[in-house]
């Protein structure tokens, strides 16, 4: 079955003077999928978010939002969509239920008729309703500004790294808040510093230097991984991460929670001569072991590792 | 050194914070050795901030005491913040001066002599590989780099302590790892780090860590002994079953 594209874009690019900030993008996103932007920091994705939200014109190129150009249809857009940019731009000085009437009201809307949409966030934000939105903890305001986005009920919801700064309890829920939005319908783009939260979209686009790199699932995302990874450990990790590097062979090296992961050539080093290479040179306590890609290790893959 | 030999960095002892009926931080003791990387975790609202703020001299504790870098908090809170680098996600740096006039503008505050800022900077800004963007408005730096600079210039002054207050938030994976390195520099210099962080891989870094819910410190130890003592493979798995437990809810 064909599915509708809520999102169509098409050799988007855009500058700043003498800054290309996109160049040349195409991409269409599903009705009711989770679409994740993933890149660099600089890379371009606020950049992208705005021209889909009607903020910013491109120079050239086009796209399309729930079949309206987003040049001539600006209007017709701005109806159907939420956006929650990355920095926090509600009203400071007005209260959470101010801020939430006045979003609604804009909207020509009220927040009862949409209450049953917003229902699971609003409920843990209605204690400080009557709270300045400054005044609020940082999950608090990602929780308010997401109510804000939907309160017009939109078709398409653009998510500019909602969870920055938003603990990994908060973060979880918020994503649960999300799945429950795409079984609604809506059609959502985010982009994201969390790997563990792009392995969550139904598709991911990878973004650098302002154009996408690739476009696909998670999974197909990790089989794409060139070379074989590893996982090292020892009882002196810092020197550790130091020591892989200098190893003939090692592509890639990064640390990564409690291990470090090692990308080497095919067939280059097997795990054991790594393991009695890093015991000769005082390490102890050493463990190697094959592991799979991550949705991270991907990321650090294509962003042409740590050291780019 | 064993742990016990080693000088103390940061000493709390029931340290408590009130704002009128609320409780932001309850009683919380803990010690943090010179040199360690001390990851300082919680919820979003569990009190991070407010403790932060007491330790680094900005606020006065209600009750309970502490000791940061020699110097007691409610008497020397002025030769506490000589003693400290400082840095946070939501501010560090001037975006509208050049990253040459932010180090010098902070070498100054801290002190640091004239001839010193002058070759210092160079060091920095080529170990950075920011020496082409020396009069680059900081503002326009990607924020990876700009982070990196932030930290390189609150730890410019070569201060006892340095406190970082979610440092890494809306960073790449690449340029977090880069950061992490610059920490690793640092605390292999001596300068005990003290850091805030959403990350969990990044808990995985530090030599220990606490976790703090509704004020208190719920949980203080290596992650390695974090993740035995809760049955978790993860720091992630740790902290979401440590802060689920929460009552006070963001606020």
């Amino acid at each position: 079955m064909m599915r509708g594209e809520a999102v169509v874009v098409d050799s988007l690019c855009k500058s700043y003077g003498s800054v290309d900030a996109l160049t040349g993008v195409t991409f269409s996103a599903y009705e009711g999928e989770i679409f994740g932007i993933i890149g660099p920091d600089g890379a371009g994705k606020t950049t992208l978010f705005r021209i889909l939200t009607t903020l910013l014109v491109p120079r050239s190129g086009s796209a399309t939002v729930c079949g309206f150009d987003t040049v001539r249809d600006y209007r017709e857009i701005r109806q159907r969509v939420g956006y929650m940019p990355g920095r926090f731009s509600l009203y400071q000085d007005l209260t959470v239920r101010e801020n939430l009437d006045f979003f609604a009201k804009v909207f020509n809307t009220s927040v009862e008729a949409n209450r049953a949409l917003i229902e699971d966030i609003y409920v843990q934000i209605e204690p400080f309703a009557n709270r300045r939105a400054g005044a609020l903890s940082g999950g608090m305001k990602q929780k308010l500004a997401l109510c804000c986005a939907l309160i017009h009920r939109p078709e398409v919801l653009f998510l500019d790294e909602p969870t920055t700064g938003v603990d990994p309890v908060s973060r979880k829920e918020f994503w649960e808040m999300l799945m429950r939005l795409k079984r609604e319908g809506i059609t959502i783009l985010v982009s994201t510093p969390y790997m563990d939260e792009a392995s969550l979209c139904d598709r991911i686009a990878f973004i650098k230097c302002g154009r996408f790199l690739s476009v696909d699932s998670p999974a197909a995302i990790s089989s794409l991984f060139d070379g074989v990874l590893l996982s090292v450990r020892s009882d002196s990790m810092y020197r550790l991460l130091l020591d892989l590097r200098r190893i003939p062979g090692v592509r890639a090296c990064y640390a990564f929670g409690d291990s470090h992961h090692v990308t080497v050539e095919r067939g280059a080093i097997a795990p054991s001569d790594l393991a009695s290479d890093l015991e000769k040179v005082g390490h102890s306590g050493v463990a190697v072991d094959r592991i799979e890609p991550l949705m991270e290790d991907c990321f650090m893959s294509l962003a042409g590792g740590a050291e780019s | 050194m064993s742990d016990s030999m080693r000088p103390m960095a940061i000493q709390a002892e029931s340290l408590t914070k009130k704002f009128g009926e609320f409780t932001a931080v309850d009683h919380i003791s803990f010690s943090v050795s010179s040199g360690e990387i001390f990851g300082f975790l919680g919820a979003n609202g569990a009190g991070k901030t407010t403790a932060m703020r007491i330790l680094s001299g900005l606020s006065f504790p209600t009750s309970g005491k502490a000791i940061v870098a020699g110097f007691d908090v409610m008497k020397d809170p002025e030769r506490i913040k000589q003693n400290i680098g400082y840095m946070s996600q939501k501010f560090a740096l001037y975006g509208d001066l050049t990253v040459r006039e932010n180090i010098r503008l902070y070498a100054g505050i801290y002190g640091v002599e004239r001839r010193l800022i002058a070759q210092r900077t160079d060091e920095l800004l080529s170990r950075l590989g920011l020496t082409g963007e020396r009069d680059t408005l900081v503002a326009s730096l990607p924020l990876g780099w700009k982070q990196k600079l932030a930290f390189s210039v609150s730890v410019f002054h070569e201060p006892k302590i340095v406190f970082l207050d979610e440092p890494t938030g809306g960073v790449d994976p690449a340029a977090r790892r880069q950061f992490w390195e610059l920490i690793y520099e640092v605390a292999d210099r001596g300068i005990t780090v003290f850091v805030t962080t959403h990350y969990m891989d990044e808990a995985e870094y530090c030599d220990r860590v606490s976790i703090m819910v509704d004020g208190r410190i719920a949980a203080l130890d290596r992650p390695a002994e974090l993740r035995a003592i809760y049955g978790e493979t993860t720091m992630d798995g740790v902290f979401c079953s440590i802060a689920r437990s929460a009552t006070r809810k963001g606020d």
